[in-house]
């Protein structure tokens, strides 16, 4: 490797101090998971008594499961015990002045709306201000058009006969250790409904989500597609988020009916721990729907940047007939962060089609696993599969692995796989830059060009920041 | 017209892994003319066109360039290439992912930001380079294609044609460009070349073998022995060597110091 390519160190987060020295109050609980604390939680929320029985059926089941360690990835084991379940919403700071200059920067290099910096940093909107609020504006058009969209524990209040209907239908509560646990002590999370026939007539993000809490913990999301309905829902920013709470295990759950479509787009850009790999978010996150309409349609993309250790299959049960499902991932690692994702596509109706595109990029001294699973029912006739992964390595140290699961029981099924492993080589950044370019314009043209399939599939602003988070990410990897 | 020398090499010493490679070159170009290095296989020939492009792994020990006035080992590569510097590569590397046109945009572009000229929109950027595509006799579907994905010999070099008759450079440096050629791909990379002779720039044509040199008749012939110039002629030396071979110039620089 020639040494002269610098490594750039560039400190693209710090240390988030938040600026306040909030006493321990009757908000925060103190360390530890047992009944009571499943119950303190419920109580806090105000919830009801059916609610309460499903928490604490999922939190005995989990006593009696253990922690799964098939993945392609190693972390400390967690003490379950050493965890606070519930924590009172973090104090807003004044002003964008009290924030870390260094996350100010980044905003920047992201092009985030000013607005927007406000809310991703925490600063306290005005209360004026506030009731003119997009977010507020925004909420009164979808009421009018009859979609629900609203924090988790809001629908609860407002429409407990429809997440009663559908939690854990898609994800039940026995499904597995995270989700299980995520059951029994969920925080909060988005819920959203479209009646049926209505295309809702914006993106849908979880930042205009009012209540907008620390509750990244233990989201729990539920979006629920009548027939013919349509959204595009987005989660997560471009933003560094920074959290004291290292283990993220969310549960997202989607039903999609006759003819209807959902859009789930993630950007994921958590704390990935420092250079040598300590600290950073674990994101061990199930996200399944299922399309049990005829004609239904399900689509996840997700560009995945953080997190020390990304462990996650978002997925789709293709049981209405004609279905389709679509999986678009560029998954991300450098320095010592661990990817261990995929998707599982599960064909049950009859000629149902699904389409897995999945791009590893590996820097560092990363390891960045694909895993996916095609399975197709017996009575599963005309499916139709086509999967595509590769992988593109940046470094000499770094490493990439593909893990294909094809379960084929019917015979008139048709399945592609393609995998290919390539590596931004020196020859190819000497070659860009003999033609003029600069040395992180040509990194960008290649990765770029390489993910291209992937951000095409993105809704347009946030293919924008995820293209320039991309670049940021891979800063002084290529050797 | 301008006189001074576009670049000026002295005592170049340059070793690759410990070997050494260049061992006291010597070499003035002026705006306007064409330079053929010719030399057996191991002279350095290569190795004199990637060090004017600035691949590090080759160290440069001592001795200086310079171009156009300026010192260029104070020069990154990039700087290099946007200052007017362009090298064909005897092995132009693939790109999968990065399409051809996008790449051809991307480099014009940056080339006329650096000249402080507006960027071509699409429509007149596809018009240059489809114009510049039919003289080369390139087929426009290479354009979609990824860069040098699956492109034969043939196509490859005529990419690197291609850019070079795009970016106007002042100093191409063409590395062995005729290898792998049939005769008809030969005249036309050559009529490309010819294309852009002009007083203003200055060409070095690394080659093998004289075939090349039929087409693009060059002004000097430097022969590259053992990391050195031995001889200097016009166009009859590049004659002399085909039908002599290398030998006669080991012989007589042993006899004498050149």
């Amino acid at each position: 490797m020639s040494d002269s390519l610098q490594t750039l160190e560039v400190q693209t987060r710090s240390e988030y101090k938040y600026g306040w020295s909030a006493p321990l109050d009757t908000e925060t609980f103190p360390k530890g998971l047992s009944e009571d604390v499943v119950r303190a939680i419920s109580a806090k929320k105000e919830e009801p008594e059916w609610l309460l029985e499903w928490r604490l059926k999922a939190y005995r089941h989990w006593l009696t499961m253990e922690e799964p360690n098939w993945a392609n990835i190693r972390y400390p084991k967690i003490d379950y015990q050493d965890i606070i379940y519930f924590a009172a919403p973090k104090k807003k700071l004044n002003s964008l002045d009290e924030v870390d200059p260094e996350v100010l920067a980044m905003f920047d290099r992201l092009g985030v709306p000013v607005d927007e910096r406000k809310a991703l940093a925490g600063v306290a909107v005005d209360a004026v201000v506030d009731s003119v609020s997009v977010a507020t504006t925004f909420r009164e058009e979808l009421a009018t058009l009859g979609i629900i969209f609203c924090s988790f524990s809001e629908a609860v209040k407002e429409h407990p006969e429809l997440v009663k209907k559908y939690l854990g239908t898609v994800v039940p509560y026995t499904d597995n250790f995270f989700a299980t646990l995520n059951s029994a002590v969920f925080s909060d999370g988005s819920f959203c409904y479209i009646p049926e026939g209505v295309k809702c007539p914006m993106e849908l993000s979880t930042y205009f989500r009012i209540n907008a809490a620390n509750t990244g913990q233990f989201e729990r999301t539920l979006i629920v597609a009548e027939k013919g309905a349509y959204v595009s829902y987005l989660e997560g920013c471009t933003a560094p988020m920074r959290d004291e709470n290292q283990l993220h295990a969310a549960v997202v759950e989607i039903v999609v009916m006759d003819e209807a479509f959902v859009k789930y787009s993630t950007v994921q850009n958590w704390y990935p721990g420092d250079k040598d790999g300590n600290g950073g978010v674990y994101n061990f996150v199930t996200k399944r729907g299922i399309c049990s309409g005829y004609k239904s349609k399900l689509s996840w993309t997700q560009v995945e940047t953080g997190s020390a250790i990304t462990w996650k299959y978002p997925s789709c049960i293709l049981k209405g007939d004609e279905s389709v499902g679509e999986f678009y991932s560029v998954a991300v690692t450098n320095h010592r962060q661990q990817a261990d994702t995929g998707t599982k596509m599960i064909h049950i109706g009859k000629n149902t089609k699904s389409t897995i595109i999945s791009k590893g990029i590996s820097a560092g001294f990363s390891d960045n696993s694909y895993r996916g699973l095609v399975r197709i029912g017996k009575r599963a006739d005309g499916a139709q599969n086509f999967s595509q992964c590769d992988s593109l390595l940046m470094s000499d140290t770094c490493g990439a692995h593909t893990f294909p699961y094809l379960e084929v029981d019917n015979p008139s099924a048709r399945v592609e796989h393609e995998a290919t492993t390539s590596k931004i080589g020196e020859d190819q950044l000497f070659y860009c830059k003999q033609r003029g370019l600069k040395e992180e314009d040509a990194i960008n043209m290649i990765v770029n060009g390489y993910c291209k399939e992937v951000f095409n599939e993105l809704p347009m602003e946030f293919a924008v920041e995820a293209q320039k988070l991309l670049s940021i990410s891979l800063e002084g990897s290529v050797g | 017209m301008n006189m001074n020398p576009l670049l000026t090499i002295k005592d170049l010493h340059v070793s690759i892994e410990d070997k050494p490679i260049l061992r006291g070159l010597n070499l003035t170009v002026n705006p306007g003319e064409v330079h053929a290095i010719m030399g057996p296989n191991g002279s350095g020939k290569s190795t004199l066109a990637n060090v004017l492009a600035g691949r590090e792994e080759y160290v440069v020990h001592s001795g200086s360039i310079q171009y156009d006035g300026r010192d260029l080992f104070g020069m990154e590569v990039d700087e290099r290439a946007l200052a007017g510097i362009f090298l064909a590569f005897q092995y132009p590397v693939e790109i999968p992912g990065v399409s051809n046109s996008n790449f051809l945009k991307s480099i014009i572009n940056a080339h006329r930001t650096n000249a402080g000229q507006p960027e071509l929109n699409s429509l007149e950027m596809l018009k240059f380079i489809r114009s510049k595509m039919a003289e080369i006799e390139m087929d426009e579907s290479l354009l979609k294609r990824s860069l040098n994905d699956g492109f034969s010999g043939g196509e490859k070099k005529r990419n690197e044609i291609l850019q070079m008759s795009l970016l106007e450079p002042r100093l191409a440096i063409l590395d062995e460009t005729d290898s792998g050629l049939d005769i008809d791909a030969l005249r036309i990379v050559a009529e490309g070349v010819n294309r852009l002779r002009s007083k203003d720039r200055a060409f070095i044509v690394v080659t093998h073998y004289q075939r090349l040199l039929n087409h693009i008749v060059p002004d000097y012939v430097h022969v590259l022995s053992e990391g050195k110039i031995v001889a200097s002629g016009d166009k009859s030396l590049a004659l002399k060597l085909e039908e002599e071979g290398y030998d006669w110039i080991r012989e007589s620089s042993q006899v004498s110091a050149v």
